[in-house]
């Protein structure tokens, strides 16, 4: 079943001159996944969670959330989603368990709050004043403020930015666990790791668009090779492109590109790949200057669709 | 974290969905507020030392003084300024000294004398004007004085009325005096209703004005949009939470010029309460109305500021407002502030009962649930 149906998304805001953050996107999240928007800065992600979230009107395009739609059902719709915005300040007065109260308080049914501050591990805070937490329990603090209400739907936007990695861990458990519940979850993240590891499926977005979709598996197969080889060589006048395109002809080598002054190959069944690069390397006189090999990931799923690396700055068109 | 397999003790066991255990998101929100109000200090004190603080003050400047000195600087020419030097140290409330003329236009000017006295030669005089006196020559003087300074124009009266006595005048008409310092007739027992008002229209402006922004800066407003609380109720909690907050406010003005003053209220304290409820409302509307679309401090203060200037000057906090031409008095009754502060004092100071108040209770209320709905309609969330 279908938890947020959203086609032909288009977003533009006014002003001088007007940006289109958001320029026919589409998307398709099932229940009971956690579904991860990977993009970089400036992609549009947090514009479409909160047209998804009814927190802004779209320009033009359908949604669908839960089988509802924002400005007919929208009780309806706010009582079943638990959300995060990218940033909210939280009273620094108020302790967290007054603060999961509140929020309890809103909606017509949900969880006590202590269930949900143990859900996200927070029972030893509930009498600290907000002010005092510490920036990876203040996220966590805002996600059982989330799921205070018992949503069907949780949205997440960039959750794990800025926090330490036992921090990131710990959110990606709490994650997992609301998902593993049943439920949905649709995060936004710049993390090609949180992606990778956290989500059931991803949608990259690139300039308001959905560039590849698909489980973090596909998209990495879907790079012709699951390995990537980066080769530097000394500067002795060979022509690189010359040499990247015979590297590239080899088999099982499915692409191969320039970067940064060296060259990036996509391989698949490494053991074989190796020997075969570094005989051509032999017969075409190059001096090999460096050599690394690592699993490819979404990042490299990115940089292929889009050019560029993912904490790259929107802007820089390709 | 439990195992995947064995759910924690979620959802269904631990649902529940009576409303009468979680209250109203209103009354929450109401409680919240309260909560971060008591644990700030400086707003406590803001709230309730602020009050007393002005009472004090402006009770000082104002307070009864025992005999208001007049001082007067006598130009030293001659015998005659002697002789009035003399006539007016008959009177302890007169402080006299004789000085060159330079000085005594210096002290003048800088507000060191009310007065300054010169007498003329009384044989420019006879030249000038034949005079019909008979006992020898009348004296002559000029006053210099400064006519915007009350202080100074009531220095001229005084010392001309008892220069003229010396010379020798006869008061044709009778007169009596009656003195009002009795409590209920001074200048603070007018005053008090004013600061009230006053306290009413700055806390409702304030208090509303800058939480609703700061919530908008922070995101807590576009946080709350996301759930399915209902608007109006969330504007209420923040306008009934400024309700409570004026309780002590006005508690501590009231007892404080009570005990330090001796101000009275004259009609009945329901009414009073029913006033500051009245105020309360209305002015947390217009905050909410004028804090309904600002996205910076700077931009609400600025609004305010805007808001109150009039009241401030117009609407009699400090002296009664039909000082002002006629002209302006429709717009002057127009303001809340106007008849706010005419109720509390025709309440306080003369026992007035609100039932003859129908005309200006509506108007406050009008005020509070017009602004209410405007800020309901036009309130940004984000
Ligand atoms: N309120 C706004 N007004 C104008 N432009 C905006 C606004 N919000 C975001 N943008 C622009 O829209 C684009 C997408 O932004 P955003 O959705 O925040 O991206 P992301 O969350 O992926 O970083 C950016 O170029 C951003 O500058
Ligand atoms: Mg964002």
């Amino acid at each position: 079943m279908t938890a947020i149906r959203c086609v032909n998304l288009v977003k533009r805001y006014d002003g001088k001159p007007p940006v289109d953050a958001v320029r026919g996107l589409n998307l398709t999240v099932e229940r009971g996944e956690c579904f991860g928007l990977l993009g970089p800065n400036g992609a549009g992600k947090t514009t479409t969670i909160e047209i998804l979230e009814g927190l802004l009107r779209a320009t033009s395009g359908e949604v669908e959330v839960l089988g509802l739609r924002w400005g007919r059902n929208d009780d309806a719709i706010k009582q079943q989603i638990g959300i995060s915005l990218q940033e909210t300040k939280l009273s620094e007065k108020l302790t967290v368990r007054e603060t999961v109260t509140l929020f309890r308080c809103l909606y017509r049914q949900g969880i006590s709050p202590d269930l949900a501050l143990a859900q996200v591990s927070l029972e030893e805070k509930a009498d600290a004043r907000v002010g005092k937490l510490s920036g990876g329990q203040k996220q966590r603090l805002a996600v059982s403020c989330a799921i205070v209400g018992d949503p069907q739907l949780l949205f997440l936007d960039e959750p794990t930015t800025g926090l330490d990695p036992a921090s990131r861990r710990q959110l990606w458990d709490i994650i997992r666990n609301f998902r593993d519940q049943g439920r949905t979850v649709l995060l936004t993240t710049h993390y090609m790791d949180e992606a990778e590891r956290l989500c059931d499926r991803v949608a990259i977005v690139d300039h308001g668009q959905v560039i590849a979709q698909g489980t973090p598996r596909e998209l990495i197969a879907s790079l012709g090779g699951d390995h990537i080889v980066e080769i530097g060589l000394a500067r002795d006048g060979h022509d690189l492109s010359a040499v990247a395109s015979s590297l590239g002809r080899l088999p099982k080598v499915s692409s191969a590109q320039l970067e940064n002054g060296g060259i990036v190959l996509s391989v698949q069944d490494l053991h074989l790949v190796l020997p075969a690069v570094l005989a051509e390397l032999d017969r075409l006189g190059g001096n090999l200057d460096s050599l690394a090999t690592r699993q490819a990931s979404l990042e490299d799923v990115f940089v292929k669709l889009a050019g560029r690396h993912l904490s790259d700055e929107e802007g820089t068109e390709p | 974290m439990s195992a995947v397999h064995s759910p924690p003790p979620t959802a269904s066991s631990d649902r529940d969905s009576a409303p009468r255990i979680w209250h109203s998101p209103m009354w929450q929100l109401v409680v919240a507020r309260l909560r971060e109000f008591v644990r700030e200090p400086e707003a406590v004190f803001w709230v309730c030392g602020f009050p007393v603080v002005m009472v004090v003050a402006l009770g000082i400047a104002f307070r009864n003084k025992p005999v208001e000195q007049v001082t007067v600087d006598i130009v030293a020419n001659g015998p005659s300024a002697t002789a009035a030097a003399e006539a007016l140290g008959k009177n302890e409330r007169f402080v006299s000294r004789l000085l060159s003329p330079a000085e005594a236009r210096t002290h003048l000017r800088t507000g060191k004398t009310d007065l300054v006295v010169a007498p003329l030669t009384p044989a420019t005089t006879a030249a000038d004007t034949p005079s019909p006196s008979t006992s020898g020559v009348a004296p002559r003087y000029r006053y210099e004085f400064d006519p915007t300074r009350p202080e100074s124009v009531l220095a001229r009266n005084a010392v001309d009325d008892a220069l003229q006595r010396a010379a020798g005048r006869r008061d044709v008409a009778e007169s009596e005096n009656v003195e009002l310092n009795e409590p209920g007739a001074r200048y603070i027992d007018f005053l008090v209703p004013g600061l009230l008002g006053m306290s009413l229209m700055g806390g409702g402006l304030w208090g509303v004005g800058f939480v609703t922004v700061d919530m908008r800066i922070r995101k807590l407003l576009k946080r709350f949009l996301a759930t399915p609380m209902r608007k109006s109720q969330f504007l209420a909690g923040i306008m009934v939470s400024r309700l409570l907050f004026m309780v002590p406010e006005v508690l501590i003005l009231l007892v404080f010029s009570r005990y330090a003053f001796d101000v009275r209220n004259h009609g009945s304290f329901l009414d009073v309460a029913v006033l500051v409820v009245l105020g309360g409302f209305t002015f947390s509307g217009i905050g909410l109305l004028v804090a309904s679309r600002a996205n910076t401090i700077e931009a609400v203060s600025g609004l305010m500021n805007l808001v109150m200037l009039p009241m401030w000057m117009l609407s009699g906090i400090f002296f009664s407002s039909e000082r002002f031409p006629d002209a302006v008095q429709p717009l002057i009754a127009l303001l809340p502030l106007t008849p706010l502060i005419a109720m509390l004092r025709g309440v306080m100071l003369e026992g007035a009962s609100l039932v003859g108040y129908g005309p200006q209770i509506l108007q406050l209320l009008l005020y509070g649930v017009v602004t209410f709905a405007l800020a309901l309609r036009w309130f940004r969330w984000t």
